[in-house]
């Protein structure tokens, strides 16, 4: 009696069962890879801002340092964001009118803040305290990133909860001297590791405040 | 109430049958279970036929569109979404002294029956959060009452009064203050002739300043005080015994002996946190010495001060008088037949025990009571040289005390004669709390110019012609005294929300001046002329800042007793009772109705029933019986002529021919919460019997009606389950160790894990809770509540078993049905150091933390609710529906920014405040330093009236809460079970009367 | 097609249409007339001529209907949250889990038929190993569902699967209900290829015998172009014999693995160290239980007493007997060890139980489960079409009640007593459990419909040993 199929459907059926392997694994690594591209975590993408405010300018070109600004970086969870009068405090001298300050100008004259979007954000079951980072020796740019070389912010890392483990676990790669945390250009020394050690003793971050700082409940509450 | 077939009542005589047979330390359980009825499992039919209301319950109704927005929103946090761009909007101008991310804490006062308590309120970014007692005031001691805590969502409250309405049209502060001047020209002309005011008691300085002036400026003009909880009994009570107003005030610190004739000293008085912590450090034995007070307790239905007695009857109101008047015969006063027999030997042991503790003993009556009894009580503490030392009089704390009864009346006769033409009222809804023989609903429309200042638009808003939206006191500027007379000063934490103003604001309408002065000017520049301090602005910065006047308590006042009087007194009138009593008191939860539209409130477990969301008709189980009535049966309560229909309830320990009703609930007019909740006992309350009436007819209407409690078994099962444990002081003094003669914990080792997997090297946090000295009296469950963002679920929710609370408190009764001895017990999470439900959960949602806390992870939890099943305390929620309200955008600012607010489908459990503990840790990491001890109290330990609750590290050697645990008395809940609890408990004492203890044997 | 077909085996005396054993058992695995030729057709017939279309369309829309309830109901889960449901604290599982445990029960019955009775060499077991094999598959498929049902957030399920995300974080292979997700889909997986592996000759011969090109097109992919030559029996019958040995622990692991979502949980009621075994015994128990409730039927309506013969039915119903037995005796030692432990809470576990507010449910649970199933001791019970069904019947739902009583009435009366709760079943949670059952039986139906129900090639083997008297 006559073959249903042709020759070929043999190679077919071969290809499909290699088919279908290499689609599956294929579509999670699809999955995955999206979930850490930049279209998710917005790493290096710029965003548009009511003013052009540029750190670049005001940090490296003015030498401004970050708790002009942000000022509660040292006493509180939240860094604090400079009111109006703060930029107004220079810019009722210099560039009274130029207009890429007319939002901020406009701030002042009806009393509405201006609207900034958010760059570096976190969900709100998270509870990140910028103080004690800073007074544990975590430098701004361990997380900000070389803000000084910004003409625009953006995000510099992901932000996921295994990046915020990678140092929560090993502290000592990225731990800095007091001196040097507000300092944007600081890079890590050849002998970070132990640098970073006896760093952490002056910290005070013993074995046992290092197993603390991977309990949930450091972060989460 | 859907119409359904009588149901089947339980035979009590069977119930008292079995509770015979039992022996030994026997806690029995709800009427319900141990009669078997399927009441409750027809009522949970009947009410919710299976799943039926999950179409229409309101939970649902209301968060259709929230939730399928937020489950979008939540799968986008969990799938590959991005999250979506937030904005931050900073200062344009930053204030001074505000750190964002810190909180603020101010001193102000809240008012609950003209009385202040000095409070301190929370604030994060600008808006309260949260309010907790001011440690520094008088009559707070730092303590809370559930009204305090849970004022603050009253704020928030999104059926606030929002606008300022004439005629039920929207109108401006500006029209009224015009319309407001016209009506004061009218009445200029004729002296203030026919110009009433009818306000609360009266306990602000500047306000009774600005009476006293207005009265000046029109002498024709009446005041009337109304306040529908008001003490004219105790002020009758003082003039019959001294010829004049004079207040009571008590020293529970140095009492050996206490009798409370009715009073529910420990939770209605209006200096109850005072009393209570002091009534509980007598009570102590936690702190070394081998002594507690004793407390003799007769009122007619169970309260906390009730549950707290070492030897309770429970009679009826008018027993009570009669007690008390053959209490006095017994020290020689008046003659008296007709003594209740059955409480003949318990008063002898009472008088010789009074009688050997002569000066320190206290005997107080409660407000309920009639004058005479006060008089009585007056007399005894005289006799038994209680005066001076554990009792002392003061002058009246109110400004213009006055009977308060007599006072409305005159109004009300007046308004009926026609001659009141303008009526300014300030708060208080006399409409709805007013006598129901004043009928003040159809008397008041007579009055044309009627000004209402109230916080919602309630019974009375609607029949006034002006609705002044009331600032919340959080909002307002204000001075008021509180009972022991400190004045007290309150000070606003945020802009009123909804423009709300002040009753010194609008009487300062009366004296015109420009520009118009806000409250702050006002109360201020009152104060300025008062000359109190020799530096105004230091001494008024100082006063504001503390939030009370130092040492402005009044002075001790001798006084000179009338017993004369009193003998005439007695002999004049004959104390009566026939039929059934009723009798009325404040709801514990929403008071006077004030509270009605108040969530937390209505949701939290009254102290000793446990309902929640309604009030009932509250019976004997003796007299359930007669009547053939069970749980949940409607019936029609008649008293002359009037009538309402109620559910009624059983209460153990309720005297036998007496019903009680609680006031509050059946609010025509309130918010959405406290609209048609439960029936309007007022109705039935008339001038004549304001407390307390003989002659209720009670008809059962063969209808049901599904009374929810949060606890159906009271009883502890068997004597194996030690989980209360009590003794007597006795006990304890022979053998300190007893409560230790039961369960021993097991070894650590006896583990299939790794006993060092955590070794707490840092902190060790544990809690330890005074079973002896806990009230039952909710102020940590509300507290928790407010500091842990926890929802609301509503009735039907709560009918399920669904209740959110992270604290909950367990009632136990033991011994008789009519009087049983009841247990209370606060039961958070135990935090257990081998914790069942961590090992269950598959994702690690709920993980152990290196300094032994016990946490779930709302974020990582999918919701397998094993842990729960695993949990020996249940002491886990579940979010089973959207509970927590994202949407009423007022309740925003009101959340904890330090807690995570809940989603759907996620498990949630008590922290231990780890909110608090990382503040502190961080702000002590940053100084390099340990915390120290009172850093850190929880939410629940900081609102405890009695510190029972005690909280704290175990690592520093001789920290308060290390100390309790080597205590003989301290034991862990199922220990047995080697779950390591670090929430352990201080066995209950009670100290009974010998006598009376070996009589009951006998 | 008559390839390998070899002379008619001889005939047996027609007088005694089914010959009995001396002690009057049914004696016959196959009847006596059965030819190579007439089982083919017979059971390639089945699926390609499609007998009885009416019957089949409507069980086919009485379960389609229940399937549309349960998406109904499951679509309204994950909307409004597992709220809609009686569960509450302390119930925190109710029907759902009670579902997941009884299905996974009865899709025990198909391993252990195909795999220990081939490994048992149990002839009997030959005619009815497809289908039983066809319904544990279905079977897991409903219980597999309910886990994923019952979570407050069904949507973040896979992180109970191991995989490096992006929060560094792993399952916790400390709790129960991680071992559940590896059982689980281990066992699917392994009895779906065991079932694949047994169907594919079949397949081939329906290819075979169809008449249209589509038929031919379909049946010949889904065989995998099988030709039945000597290398692929040989590869065949080793791989078969392989995956049998793989499947026989699984049937134990499994429903043990199950069992200790319960006994590693210290609650009154769970706790317990003989959950494992009793857990297996009861899901063989409803297993063949269920077996009976479907086969019986089915061999009424398709005329297959020929190949599922009365002997076939009586042997499962022994076997239904003895593990009924050792469930009883699971009951017993439930009982004495809560009154030998002496412990506060299981001695009121235990009578709460009893007498509780859900004795009678548990009183029912006995009826069912241990007195109804007695009936089997007599023979023509067991030879009795109509009496067997039902007696299979109350023993299904005797299992589920037995699953409700464990979960349920255990939590309902935990330790502290301020706690103690009712839970109430609402709509949602029956229409969910109707539901499953009715996906099950669409999901049977359509296997009856387009699949050789019957092992073609293994009943020839049969007729192959009778010719060698090996029977």
């Amino acid at each position: 009696m006559a073959q249903i199929f042709r020759r070929s459907s043999n190679s077919i059926a071969r290809a499909t069962l290699v088919g279908t392997f290499v689609a599956f694994f294929g579509f999670w690594g699809v999955v995955y890879a999206v979930y850490r591209s930049p279209y998710t975590t917005d790493v290096n993408v710029p965003l548009a801002q009511p003013a052009p405010f540029s750190h670049k300018h005001h940090v490296a070109g003015l030498g401004l340092d970050c708790r002009y600004c942000h000022t509660t970086v040292e006493k509180s969870s939240f860094a604090g964001m400079p009111p109006t009068e703060t930029c107004m405090t220079c810019h009722s001298q210099v560039w009274k009118d130029a207009p890429v300050l007319a939002p901020v100008r406009e701030s002042m004259a009806t009393a509405q803040p201006i609207r900034w979007q958010r760059v570096n954000q976190l969900p709100d079951f998270v509870f990140f305290n910028h103080s004690i980072h800073v007074q544990k020796g975590v430098g701004c740019s361990t997380c900000h990133g070389a803000v000084d070389q910004m003409p625009i912010t953006r995000k510099v890392h992901s932000l996921y909860m295994r990046w915020c483990l990678d140092c929560h676990e090993a502290p000592q790669k990225f731990l800095r001297p007091r001196d040097q945390i507000f300092n944007t250009e600081w890079q890590a020394p050849e002998d970070q590791l132990a640098r970073g050690q006896a760093l952490m003793v002056e910290y005070h971050i013993s074995t046992n405040r290092l197993q603390q700082l991977r309990d949930c409940s450091m972060c989460h509450r | 109430m859907k119409p359904t077939p009588p149901s089947r009542t339980f035979d009590l005589a069977d119930v008292r049958a079995r509770l015979d047979g039992l022996r030994g330390q026997q806690y029995w359980q709800s009427l319900d279970e141990i009669a078997e009825t399927p009441e409750f499992k027809e009522m949970l039919h009947r009410e919710f036929p299976n799943g039926a209301s999950e179409w229409d319950d309101g939970v649902s109704r209301r968060s259709f569109l929230k939730m399928a927005a937020a489950s979008l929103a939540l799968a986008g946090l969990t799938a590959c979404t991005k999250q979506p761009v937030q904005h931050i909007l900073p200062y344009v101008k930053e204030p001074e002294e505000l750190v964002l991310g810190e909180p603020q804490l101010f001193a102000t006062a809240m008012c609950r029956g003209g009385y202040a308590t000095g409070v301190l309120a929370k604030s994060r970014e600008g808006h309260p959060i949260k309010v907790d007692g001011n440690p520094e005031h008088p009559a707070s001691l730092g303590g809370s009452s559930v009204w305090m805590q849970a004022s603050i969502l009253d704020l928030y409250d999104p059926d606030r009064a929002k606008t300022l309405l004439r005629d039920g049209e929207i109108s401006t502060w500006a029209d009224f203050a015009s319309d407001f001047n016209r009506i004061l020209r009218e009445h200029e002309a004729n002296q203030g002739a026919g110009l009433h005011f009818l306000t609360e008691t009266i306990i602000s300085p500047t306000l009774a300043a600005q009476l006293d002036a207005i009265l000046k400026k029109f002498p024709q003009a009446k005041l009337h005080s109304f306040d529908s909880i008001s003490r004219d009994h105790v002020r009758e009570g003082a003039r019959l015994a001294f010829g004049q107003f004079v207040e009571t005030q008590h020293r529970f610190e140095k009492t050996s002996v206490i009798l409370s004739l009715d009073s529910d000293f420990l939770y209605t008085h209006p200096l109850a946190l005072r009393y209570a912590r002091e009534f509980a450090n007598a009570r102590r034995v936690s702190s070394g010495k081998g002594e507690m007070n004793r407390l003799y307790v007769a009122e007619s239905t169970p309260t906390i001060t009730g549950t707290m007695a070492d030897h309770r009857l429970a009679l009826g109101s008018a027993e009570v008088e009669m007690l008390s008047r053959s209490l006095a015969q017994r020290f020689g006063l008046g003659t008296m037949d007709g003594t209740s027999t059955k409480s003949e030997s318990w008063l002898n042991a009472l008088a010789r025990d009074l009688e050997k503790n002569r000066g320190k003993s206290i005997v107080i009556a409660g407000e309920w009571q009639p004058p005479i009894v006060h008089a009585l009580c007056h007399w005894l503490n005289d006799k038994l040289g209680n005066v001076g030392n554990t009792v002392f009089y003061t002058e009246p704390v109110e400004l213009r005390p006055t009977n308060q009864l007599a006072s409305l009346r005159e109004l009300v006769s007046d308004m009926q004669a026609d001659a009141v033409k303008t009526l300014l009222i300030l708060g208080g809804n006399p409409v709805y709390a007013a006598p129901a023989d004043f009928d003040f609903a159809t008397v008041l429309p007579k009055v044309k110019q009627s000004i209402y200042l109230g916080t919602e638009l309630d019974e009375t808003a609607a029949l006034c012609a002006w609705h002044v939206p009331q600032a919340h006191y959080l909002e307002s500027w204000g001075d008021a005294k509180s009972f022991d007379g400190t004045i007290s000063f309150q000070q606003p934490l945020i802009e009123p929300l909804y423009g709300g103003k002040t009753p010194p604001e609008i009487l300062d309408l009366i004296f015109p001046q420009q520009p118009v002065r806000d409250d702050y000017e006002i109360v201020r520049s009152y104060w300025e002329t008062q000359k109190r301090w020799p530096d105004f602005e230091k001494g008024w910065r100082r006063s504001v800042h503390d939030g009370l006047i130092a040492d402005s308590a009044l002075a001790e006042k001798k006084m000179e007793l009338k017993s004369d009087a009193i003998g005439e007194a007695l002999r004049s009138h004959q104390v009566s009772v026939t039929g059934i009593e009723v009798t009325f008191r404040p709801d514990p939860s929403i008071w006077d109705g004030r509270f009605a539209n108040n969530g937390w409130l209505q949701e939290c477990a009254k102290p000793v029933s446990k309902l929640t969301w309604d009030n009932a008709v509250i019976i004997s189980p003796a007299l359930a019986q007669q009547q053939n009535l069970a749980a949940g049966d409607i019936v029609e309560l008649e008293l002359n002529g009037r009538k309402v229909r109620g559910p009624i309830w059983l209460q153990p320990g309720q005297a036998e021919k007496t019903v009680t009703l609680h006031l509050g609930y059946g609010r025509e007019r309130a918010g959405r919460v406290g609209r048609g909740v439960g029936f309007n006992a007022n109705q039935l309350r008339t001038s004549d019997a304001l407390w307390s009436a003989s002659d209720l007819k009670i008809s059962k209407l063969g209808e049901k009606h599904p009374l929810v409690a949060t606890q159906t078994h009271h009883n502890l099962q068997s004597p194996e389950r030690q989980i209360y444990r009590e003794g007597t002081l006795n006990d304890f003094k022979a053998n300190p160790q007893f409560v230790k003669q039961s369960i021993e914990s097991p070894k650590n080792a006896e583990t299939l894990y790794d006993t060092n997997e955590y070794r707490y090297d840092g902190y060790k946090w544990a809690m330890s809770i005074d079973l002896n000295t806990c009230l039952g009296c909710n102020a940590c469950l509300l507290a928790c509540n407010a500091e842990n963002n926890i929802p609301v679920v509503g009735k039907d929710q709560v009918a399920r078993g669904r209740e959110m609370y992270w604290i909950r408190i367990d009632t136990y009764y033991k011994g008789s049905l009519d009087n049983p001895e009841f247990s209370h017990m606060p039961v958070p999470c135990m935090h257990c150091e081998h914790a069942p439900c961590e090992l269950v959960c598959p994702v690690e949602a709920t993980m152990h933390d290196h300094e032994g806390l016990n946490l779930q992870v709302y974020n990582r939890c999918v919701g397998t609710r094993f842990c729960s099943n695993n949990c020996p305390y249940k002491v886990r929620r579940f979010n089973f529906l959207w509970y927590a309200d994202y949407k009423t955008p007022s309740f925003k600012p009101m959340y904890n920014p330090d807690v995570t607010v809940r989603w759907r489908g996620v498990m949630e459990k008590c922290t231990y405040c780890i909110q608090r503990i990382s503040r502190a840790r961080i702000t002590a990491e940053k100084e390099n330093r340990r915390i120290s001890e009172h850093e850190i109290q929880t939410a629940c330990q900081q609102a405890c009236p009695t510190n029972a609750i005690v909280f704290g590290d175990l690592n520093t050697p001789n920290s308060t809460v290390a100390k309790l645990k080597t205590h003989p008395l301290d034991y862990s809940m199922l220990g047995e079970l080697n779950t390591r609890p670090r929430t352990t408990y201080l066995a209950k004492l009670r100290n009974p009367n010998p006598e009376i203890q070996s009589e009951a044997k006998g | 097609m008559d390839t390998i077909q070899g002379s008619e085996p001889r005939m047996p005396d027609p007088s005694k249409p089914y010959p009995v054993t001396v002690l009057g058992y049914p004696a016959e695995m196959i009847g006596p007339k059965e030819t190579y030729a007439r089982v083919s057709d017979q059971i390639a017939g089945i699926p390609l001529k499609h007998p009885h279309p009416k019957f089949w369309l409507t069980c086919f829309a009485i379960a389609g209907s229940l399937f549309l309830m349960f998406c109904v109901a499951v679509g309204y889960l994950l909307f409004k949250g597992v709220g809609i449901w009686g569960i509450n604290i302390p119930i925190a599982w109710g029907f759902a889990i009670t579902n997941f445990v009884w299905w996974i029960g009865i899709g025990h019955a198909g391993t252990f038929i195909s795999a220990i009775l081939l490994l048992l060499h149990q002839k009997w077991r030959t005619t009815i190993n497809r289908l039983t094999e066809a319904m544990t598959l279905f079977a897991v498929m409903c219980a597999g569902m309910f886990p994923l049902l019952h979570l407050g957030r069904p949507w973040v399920f896979f992180w109970l699967l191991p995989y490096p995300d992006t929060m560094k974080l792993w399952p916790q292979f400390r709790s129960p209900l991680v071992w559940d997700v590896f059982a689980v889909s281990t066992y699917f997986l392994v009895s779906l290829m065991f079932w694949y592996l047994g169907v594919m000759p079949d397949l081939a011969t329906v290819r075979d015998k169809a008449k249209t090109k589509w038929k031919k097109i379909i049946y010949g992919i889904s065989c995998m172009g099988w030709r039945g030559s000597a290398r692929h029996w040989q590869h065949h019958q080793s791989a078969y014999l392989l995956l049998g040995g793989l499947a026989t622990p699984l049937v134990l692991s499994v429903h043990s693995v199950v069992s200790f979502d319960f006994a590693v949980a210290q609650l009154p009621g769970w706790h317990s160290t003989i959950f494992p075994p009793y857990f297996v015994a009861g899901a063989i128990y409803s297993g063949f239980a269920m077996v009976l409730n479907l086969l019986i039927p089915i061999r009424r309506l398709y005329r297959l007493q020929n190949l599922i013969t009365t002997r076939t039915l009586n042997n499962m119903a022994c076997v239904t007997l003895v593990t009924g037995w050792m469930v009883i005796y699971g009951y017993i030692m439930e009982a004495f060890m809560a009154w030998y432990s002496n412990d506060p809470f299981e001695k009121h576990m235990m009578w709460d139980r009893a007498f509780g507010s859900y004795g009678w449910v548990f009183w029912g649970l006995m009826l069912l489960n241990c007195v109804i199933p007695q009936l089997l001791w007599s023979r023509r019970i067991r030879t009795h079409d109509l009496a067997l069904f039902f007696v299979a019947l109350s023993v299904n739902v005797g299992m589920w009640v037995e699953r409700f009583v464990i979960v349920v009435q255990s939590l309902h009366h935990d330790f502290v007593p301020s706690s103690w709760k009712m839970y109430y079943p609402t709509k949602w949670d029956v229409i969910t459990l109707l539901g499953s059952i009715g996906m099950f039986l669409m999901l049977l139906l359509l296997f009856i419909r387009y699949v050789p129900m019957i092992s073609i090639t293994e009943s020839r083997e049969l007729i192959a040993l009778r010719r060698e008297g090996q029977l």
